[in-house]
């Protein structure tokens, strides 16, 4: 087995030394990784996955440092431990990029702006290997054609800021390859991509490692892209190492209660949620027609604009009383942009939004005046996807819930005060919290103040921009409930901006794919979801990750 | 469902931090001041400052003699040494006194020379009676912080100037002038950028380009020659105190600028936060959302940017009070006294006369350094 092994990680520790107090990162955990398997390492945020990936490349971020263990690499001249070859030096380089090779989560920040991609190859292989530099440029076309990078020749001269995001993390993935490490270190590589992208950067390293028996460490939070690629999974939590297993294994016989605990939470999602049955008649309460924002591109000399960018272009779309309507895209697809426009963040530039006020007649939300506007903030709210922006740092936890009610209601501070600590306790916060500022809480707990904000009013619409993606999995469903409580208690009606279909499929009675600023099909979710027509929206639905290695191309029968 | 909070669920290795301890109800003062306080050269600069402000508020306390006070018999008088043992017939003891001067005229040149008088024993003491003073031109007091026992005898801790005067009463004074020209200057300034900076950054559009071009066009002037001019403009025969607040308003006329662009470039960053979309969704008064919503998320940076400003007031005040074009005698400003420092004989005869120049440079890098620290700290909430 040992000569199979390529790299062996024994009681590994990080600690992250703070003021007052040390936080062990990673606690004294050890694994295998032998020659051309997939090792997953799999957790949620704080696990320490991405700090035990780094910690072998010498890479740990100050002033973190690795405080014991052996991280035993194999070479020809027997077994190198990286631990002690320190984060300087000849030796570490030799090792970085030439034996073992990573790529980033965030291909923009890991490529320079100011080379053009051939260059960054080229220096890469430059640095590691003696040949001359025709030689380096032709590997470097070479290596960008495999990883399938159209008219390689031409991109080698091109700028990392005129490539796609996908296009970015080939071209990283391609200078990670031009050294021909044995081990390649993927840390969250498609976590910003989009999933159709997603999953062709996924089957490209699956290729790649087939084809060159590379080892591959895969560091990822989401189970569905585990399923897809690993061989072995590792799972973390809170620094230390819970469970190893064969992928199979993993998923169909977890060990561990931490393990079926997060299992748990993502089967939950992959199955909609029980919801009663909607009436036969239904009461729209906003409808959209032909909604459109255009934004002015190339402004000429005399201001005049000679393009447009179409944000949202003719979008149409009737959300009813009491009704989940979800809106899935990819990214620049114009979602965010149609939610915030019904707010009037944005001022549309064509088309109506409807809306039917609790009292009186339908109002066209497109062209209401401000005073208009003032009377619709207390009905319809807005639930932003990061609750670390979205709550203003330096108000407390009181101060930002009871800011709709000074404003939409005439309440005592005795009053608000009664109604704020309800509203905690509703969302599942302690009541008593109000003084806190938000960097207390942590961002579950911040995306439930969000929410208490958004129902403090008692709105009948609530538009939730993606209110789950800056989450940990197993936070999602216990958002998703909440809010699926607070509907039926107050009888809301949610617009749910999604990027992530299965979070969509759970919550929504209906749902719209958008493109390009387009809604290309509307239906009922189980309908998309199973049987979506048109073709964008079967690849959208073909291309997400499920958290089933049985549904490998590649699986044992 | 009510769920059990997820108390480490998805903290990140900040979160932990700010999780520990008595931080979890901190305001961004604290954790400012927790930023702050790891920045040993601005803690080092912000003592210093407070120091230099010390002095400056207890200017008449401190000085050992009134600013203007001559005595012809000292002209270039040198500095004195503090002895603090005196031996005579009756053994050493402790006794701090410095020594007077036998004095006598070069033939040649007609300069005074100065050598320290072993017979002449001057004691000295903390708060002794000198004097008289109107502290804070309110209070009358005579006790000084430091001086000789007896009103009479000279006392040049750094030396004397032309007319005989003690250079150390004068630089703290002048401390006085020239730093609070640097904080009602940056008031004045602070005033004009907060506003027409908001403005700019709050409405956008026309009335930013604007704003923005006038902000370009006074910054493109050079602005010795524009001081130089707008002295110069200044009628000879007005009070000093009126000279002082006319060279205040046109130091702070161009000072603006700078805090006018601080202050555009986070309301431009802010507007778009989704912490002031969401207050503006919770339907918010545009006045509230100003002050209540986006003004303390500025206090900092303005502050950062107050600190930074400081030191380009003194400096400007000093160089134009150096040329002579800006404050006038009686009143003692670094860059008054800095006059004296102007011609070949000073640097020959009286180096101490530079003793001024020094202050200037220490408050000025103590400034900049703590401008440095406050400005790192500024956001805490940055990662």
């Amino acid at each position: 087995m040992s000569d199979e092994t390529i790299l062996r990680v024994r009681d590994l520790s990080v600690d992250f030394p703070l003021q007052k107090s040390v936080v062990h990162a990673v606690k004294q955990v050890s694994f295998d990784l032998k020659r051309g398997e997939t090792l997953c390492v799999v957790g949620e945020s704080g696990s320490g996955k991405s700090v035990t990936a780094r910690a072998i490349l010498q890479l740990v971020a100050k002033p973190g440092a690795i405080t014991g263990g052996q991280i035993l690499l194999d070479t020809a001249a027997g077994e190198v431990d990286i631990v002690r070859l320190g984060s300087r030096g000849l030796a570490i380089r030799e090792v970085r990029g030439r034996r073992i090779a990573m790529i980033f989560q965030e291909p923009m920040t890991s490529l320079s702006p100011v080379h053009t991609i051939g260059h960054q190859i080229i220096e890469t292989i430059l640095l590691h290997e003696k040949v001359s530099k025709e030689e380096a440029r032709k590997r470097a076309a070479d290596l960008l054609g495999r990883v399938r990078i159209p008219e390689p020749e031409k991109a080698l001269d091109r700028y990392s800021f005129e490539f796609s995001g996908g296009m970015r993390q080939r071209a990283m993935i391609a200078m990670a390859l031009s050294c021909n490490p044995e081990i390649l270190i993927a840390d969250e590589p498609t976590t910003a991509l989009d999933v159709t992208t997603q999953a062709e950067i996924l089957s490209l390293i699956r290729e790649l490692q087939r084809d060159r028996g590379m080892a591959v460490l895969f560091i990822t939070h989401d189970m569905g892209v585990v399923a897809q690629i690993a061989d072995r999974v590792m799972v973390m939590f809170r620094g230390e190492k819970v469970e190893e297993a064969g992928v199979f294994d993993l998923f169909e016989r977890p060990q561990q209660a931490y393990t079926r605990a997060l299992l748990g939470s993502v089967l939950k999602l992959e199955t909609p949620a029980p919801r009663p049955p909607r009436p036969a008649t239904e009461k729209p309460i906003a409808k959209i027609e032909k909604l459109e924002l255009h934004f002015p591109l190339n402004a000429g000399f005399m201001g005049r604009p000679t393009n447009y960018l179409k944000a949202i272009d003719g979008v149409s779309l009737t959300i009813n009383q009491g009704e989940t309507v979800g809106v899935v895209g990819e990214s620049g697809s114009g979602k965010t942009t149609l939610g915030r426009t019904l707010l009037r963040v944005y001022d549309p530039t064509g088309g109506q939004v409807m809306y039917w006020p609790s009292n009186g007649e339908p109002v066209d939300i497109a062209t209401l005046g401000r005073k208009g506007m003032k009377s619709l903030y207390g009905e319809v709210r807005m639930v932003f996807q990061d609750p670390h922006s979205s709550l203003n740092p330096r108000m407390t936890i009181y101060q930002t819930i009871s800011e709709p009610l000074r404003t939409n209601t005439d309440m005592t501070e005795r009053q608000m005060m009664d109604r704020v600590s309800e509203l905690l306790s509703r969302v599942g916060l302690p009541p008593d919290i109000g003084d806190r500022y938000p960097h207390a809480f942590s961002g579950g707990q911040r995306q439930r103040i969000s929410i208490a904000r958004a129902v403090a009013v008692r709105p009948r619409l609530i538009i939730a921009d993606e209110p789950t993606s800056a989450l940990d999995v197993s936070l999602r469903h216990q958002v998703l409930d909440l809010m699926r409580d607070l509907q039926n208690e107050y009888r809301l009606s949610y617009l749910f901006i999604s990027h992530d279909i299965s979070v969509i499929r759970y919550f929504c009675d209906r749902v719209a794919v958008m493109k390009n600023g387009k809604i290309v099909e509307v239906g009922d979710v189980v309908q998309i979801c199973e049987r979506p027509q048109h073709a964008y929206t079967q690849s959208l639905i073909g291309a997400v990750p499920r958290p089933d290695p049985r549904l490998r191309a590649d699986a044992p029968q | 469902m009510s769920a059990p909070i997820d108390t480490a669920g998805d903290a990140d290795l900040l979160d932990q931090q700010v999780h520990a301890g008595s931080l979890v109800a901190a305001s961004q003062w604290t954790l400012i001041w927790h930023k702050f306080s790891r920045h040993r050269l601005a803690m080092v600069a912000l003592v210093v400052v407070v120091l230099i402000y010390l002095v400056a508020a207890f200017a008449e306390f401190l000085a050992p003699y009134d600013p203007g006070k001559f005595d012809p018999r000292y002209t270039f008088a040198p500095p004195q040494q503090i002895h603090l043992f005196l031996t005579d017939d009756e053994g050493t003891r402790f006794a701090p006194h410095v020594l007077g001067f036998k004095s006598q005229v070069d033939p040649k040149s007609f300069r005074r020379l100065f050598q320290p008088d072993p017979e002449k024993v001057i004691p000295i003491g903390f708060f002794v009676e000198g004097q008289p003073y109107k502290f804070w031109g309110i209070w009358e007091a005579n006790r000084h912080f430091l001086g000789p026992v007896d009103k009479a005898d000279p006392f040049f801790l750094i030396g004397g100037d032309r007319l005989g005067r003690d250079l150390l009463s004068r630089t703290i004074h002048g401390t006085r002038i020239s730093m609070s020209i640097g904080l009602v200057g940056v008031t004045l300034s602070l005033i004009i950028g907060l506003i027409l900076g908001g403005i700019s950054g709050y409405r956008g559009g026309l009335i930013d380009r604007v704003i923005q071009r006038v902000i370009e066009f006074i910054r493109s002037v050079p602005t010795i020659p524009l001081w130089l001019g707008l002295a110069a403009a200044m009628p000879k025969d007005w009070p000093p105190l009126q000279i002082y607040f006319a060279i205040l308003i046109i130091l702070s006329l161009i000072g603006w600028t700078e805090i006018a662009r601080v202050v555009r470039g986070r309301f431009l960053s802010l507007r778009r936060e989704d912490f002031v979309i969401a207050a503006r969704l919770d339907g918010v008064s545009e006045f509230r959302l100003i002050m209540r919503h986006m003004m303390p998320s500025l206090y900092s940076h303005i502050i950062a940017a107050i600190t930074l400003a400081i030191p380009n007031m003194i400096l400007a005040e000093t160089a134009l009070s150096f040329l002579g074009l800006g404050l006038q005698p009686p009143i003692v400003s670094w860059g008054v006294l800095l006059q004296d420092a102007q011609n070949l004989r000073a640097i020959t005869q009286a180096p101490w006369l530079f003793v001024p120049g020094i202050c200037v440079v220490v408050a000025v890098l103590a400034l900049n350094f703590l401008g440095d620290g406050v400005r790192d700290a500024a956001d805490p909430y940055a990662k």
